[in-house]
């Protein structure tokens, strides 16, 4: 039990020690990694101590995307939290071995608890929503609130775009692109809809966006400095 | 949408070489640790900032760890 909060969960015997050299590790770090690896009430007391970092950097979390969860009650918030930070400490018990020491331990710690309250916020927000993924409901030039007089070369580029999307991508490159990049739907929102993983939609992504500036270099537009890459 | 120019962003990409969502999150603690110690970071890990400009999901986790690391967590 944690003081002072919420349960943590048993893990007992599932984590595996670091890998991590010793000489490379700043004090914190190595100091958390000697009491994880210890046995009997050491252990047991890094682990609570874990457990409450994680609970606030997954608070932290919640409380940042608190607007868009407007829906959620105040329990909500907090039992979001903890399941997140739950899910968290099993992570980070299973993965010790992988931690290398190149961050410290705590900023590799704060990575999985707020992803775990990232992924879970995403989820919430889109639960019971209809992912708008049919192609009827986009339209570029719409979409950018662009005038012919103002923008130019942008609604000329973006008219390009639009036949591109249309001519030159299969359905579910198109369905992705367009959930994406237009609808806004989080992409692990998406890949749990679809039964699949973030990494494999991202690809996809990928994929079509190369296929897009190919066809477009193919109409004449430079997009070289168009995406969002470069410094 | 912010307009003409952030569509085409988002819907072209980064356009250069970039990570994968699998190896964003495996580097992205060190990223972050060498962002906040002022090194020069994307040298460090090649192709992240690129993931990060086009992965919104990963660019997210990005500005919420670097974020915390730096402030919530005092």
């Amino acid at each position: 039990m944690a003081p002072g909060s919420g349960t943590v969960p048993h893990v007992a015997g599932e984590h595996t020690a670091s890998r991590a050299p010793a000489d490379a590790l700043d004090a914190e770090s190595r100091r958390w990694l000697e009491d994880l690896g210890a046995s009997g009430h050491a252990h047991d007391e890094a682990v609570a101590r874990l457990h409450e970092l994680l609970l606030r950097a997954a608070r932290f979390e919640v409380a940042r995307r608190r607007r868009s969860l407007a829906h959620l009650r105040g329990g909500d918030h907090d039992d979001l939290a903890q399941q997140s930070a739950d899910d968290a400490l099993v992570a980070i018990l299973r993965k010790l071995g992988d931690f290398r020491g190149e961050s410290r331990f705590t900023t590799w710690a704060y990575k999985f608890a707020l992803y775990e309250a990232a992924v879970k916020l995403r989820r919430r927000s889109w639960q019971e929503r209809e992912l708008p993924l049919e192609p009827e409901s986009w339209s570029l030039i719409a979409a950018a609130g662009a005038s012919p007089a103002e923008h130019a070369a942008e609604h000329e580029l973006l008219g390009a775009l639009e036949v591109a999307i249309a001519d030159a991508l299969s359905a579910h490159q198109r369905e992705v692109l367009v959930a994406i990049t237009l609808n806004g739907v989080p992409i692990d929102v998406l890949a749990e809809r679809l039964n699949t993983t973030r990494g494999a939609l991202y690809k996809t992504l990928h994929d079509a966006r190369k296929k897009l500036r190919r066809a477009l270099a193919a109409d004449g537009f430079d997009v070289a400095d168009a995406g969002g890459g470069q410094a | 949408m912010t307009g003409p120019r952030a569509l085409v962003a988002a819907l072209l990409g980064p356009g250069e070489p970039e990570l994968t969502c699998d190896a964003c999150f495996d580097e992205l603690d060190r990223y972050v640790d060498l962002e906040l110690a002022g090194a020069d970071a994307e040298r460090a890990v090649p192709g992240m900032r690129a993931h990060l400009a086009g992965c919104p999901a990963c660019g997210e986790d990005h500005d919420s760890l670097l974020e915390y690391a730096r402030d919530g967590s005092q």
